[in-house]
């Protein structure tokens, strides 16, 4: 398990042991944190799995792919540096810790 | 203590009214009943990563069941709702007990169309609607080397893809002229015919299937109307879905093909709202409106949540869909019926494409393959009402995004 600290909208905070292999977005999805949609289901399909990693944490995580950066040009919430499509993040033990905020609109 | 909110239906759309009544501020019970003996889950992979093996079981489940009981969603499995009574309020479980509700949303979904020919009752015919369905499927492709898919839409055909990608002989049996014919313009068919006949699928069109044939209960192949036949293990069927709209019918609620609703998610019956496959939705001009994704699913979810409060909320946003066959990934925005004419961006070749379908200058919908940015932007563009003249979406030095950029005309629609 990964500890991730999902900050909500609101700016609730809900910490969750995610299963190694899983994406953010599910660890997300299955405990019911706000500000994910993830309508397409992990396909890289919907971008409403839009989330803003810890800049620290980013360099421990693959780049996005041209799929996924394609897709993170137009958000609908503001793009940052820090923006990712969380089922394209994978847990991993180098994540124990983060936190991942998710923005005020997906869709 | 007063009834609950009650939803019949624990897929992608009930599971969105459960929750949407409870940010939408709703303090009262909410009863999720479920027929499948699983929390809700997510269909599409089911014919594309999952059954390609690409993700666990465990990672198609929306929320956890703990998740559904912290938002105070009580959520019962394994629970087939068998008849409603719309002027007492109340409704009966198949065990025969009896539930008073408050309020009412029924978002029971859609089933396969039975194939209508001798044989389909045997071992080794499928359709894929359910985890339940694709588990089976599943078994049986990997014990077989030759399968035929029967039918030509985005499911077969995504099966075949996954399929193929197995190294399994595949057919695709499709009655019409081209592929995906509901769904997509012809350029699109021909685009999806010529890929899977790249990749070794054997496609045939315009054939009419006669029978599944079998020995001992088990099928081995299938006959065409014209005799020709085709050897299969596995026998997969997409041939159209049909909305579960008998229990609100017999209730006596308006249904045509679908529970009818307006734009709010309504339905003819006072506190009984619809949302999901099981719709069909009276559009203002009077036309009848059936989409069977899942954005659809979960905007009129949040809709239909809405109406139970009392709250309009209509469902208006621009329809989307994708669909992920070997490297392609369709990515369909608005909807192009009533386009008269379509401009291509990009490259067929290169598998990485656009087109622009219009209504004289106006953009209907874009169709993107391989092209996430640009289906990204004309979701956008179609929101904002704001298009590219027919030359500037074929140009491919004309930036797009410009569009949205600029401020928009004072007579745009
Ligand atoms: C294989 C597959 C691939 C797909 N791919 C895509 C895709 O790529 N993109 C896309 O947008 N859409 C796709 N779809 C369509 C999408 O999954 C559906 O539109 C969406 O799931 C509809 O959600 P729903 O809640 O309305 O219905 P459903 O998901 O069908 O849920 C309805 C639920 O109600 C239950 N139920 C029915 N009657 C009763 C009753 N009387 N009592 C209790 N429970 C009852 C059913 O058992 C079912 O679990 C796909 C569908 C399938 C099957
Ligand atoms: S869940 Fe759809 S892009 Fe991530």
């Amino acid at each position: 398990m990964v500890m991730i600290t999902y900050v909500e909208p609101n700016g609730g905070r809900q910490e969750i042991d995610v299963p190694e292999g899983w994406s953010l977005m599910q660890g997300a999805m299955s405990n019911g944190v706000d500000g994910m949609e993830a309508e397409c289901g992990g396909s890289c399909a919907c971008a409403t799995c839009h989330c803003y990693i810890d800049e620290a944490a980013l360099a421990l995580i693959p780049p996005a792919a041209d799929n996924e950066a394609a897709m993170l040009e137009n958000v609908v919430a503001e793009r940052r540096p820090t923006s990712r499509l969380a089922c394209q993040v994978k847990a991993t033990a180098a994540l124990e810790g983060i936190l991942v905020e998710l923005p005020a609109a997906q869709s | 203590m007063s009834a609950p909110i009650v939803i019949v239906g624990a897929g992608q759309s009930g599971l969105q009214v459960a929750e949407s009544l409870r940010s939408e501020g709703w303090e009262g019970g909410i009863l999720l009943l479920g027929e499948e003996a699983v929390p809700p889950y997510h269909r599409p992979p089911l014919s594309k990563a999952y059954l390609a093996g690409k993700a666990e079981e465990a990672q198609l489940f929306i929320r956890s069941p703990e998740a559904l009981a912290k938002k105070r969603i009580d959520f019962r499995p394994g629970s087939r709702v068998a008849a409603l009574d719309i002027a007492r309020q109340t409704l009966t479980l198949a065990d025969g007990s009896q539930l008073d509700y408050e309020g009412l949303a029924l978002a029971t979904g859609a089933r396969n169309r039975a194939l209508p020919l001798p044989g389909a009752e045997l071992d080794g015919v499928f359709g894929l609607r359910t985890l339940d369905d694709t588990r089976r499927i599943a078994d049986a492709l990997a014990a077989t080397e030759a399968v035929v898919v029967i039918g030509g839409g985005f499911i077969g055909l995504e099966f075949a893809a996954v399929a193929a990608a197995q190294g399994k002989r595949v057919t695709v049996l499709e009655a019409a002229e081209r592929l995906m014919a509901r769904a997509v313009p012809p350029a699109l068919s021909d685009f999806y015919l010529a890929l899977h006949r790249a990749h070794g699928v054997r496609v045939e069109l315009g054939v009419s299937v006669a029978a599944v044939l079998g020995e001992q209960g088990r099928a081995h192949g299938v006959r065409c109307a014209d005799g020709r036949e085709f050897e299969a293990g596995l026998v997969v069927a997409g041939i159209g879905v049909l909305p579960n709209d008998e229990l609100a019918a017999a209730a006596g609620i308006a249904c045509d093909r679908g529970i009818l609703v307006d734009a709010c998610s309504r339905t003819s019956a006072p506190n009984v709202v619809a949302s999901g496959d099981c719709t069909v939705t009276r559009l203002e001009d009077g036309s009848l409106r059936r989409l069977e994704s899942v954005q659809a699913a979960v905007e009129q979810g949040k809709s239909a949540a809405a109406a139970l409060l009392g709250r309009e909320r209509p469902f208006s946003a621009r329809p989307w869909f994708w669909s992920d066959q070997y490297e392609v990934k369709l990515q369909m925005a608005g909807l192009a019926a009533g386009a008269d004419r379509s401009v291509l961006r990009g490259s067929q070749e290169a598998h990485a494409f656009s087109l622009f379908h219009y209504r004289g200058e106006q953009l209907l919908a874009v169709d993107s393959l391989n092209q996430p940015q640009v289906h990204m932007l004309s979701r956008r563009m179609l929101d904002a009402g704001r298009s590219p003249t027919p030359a500037q979406a074929a140009d491919s030095g004309f930036e797009l995004n410009t569009v949205l950029a600029t401020p928009a005309p004072a007579t745009s629609s």
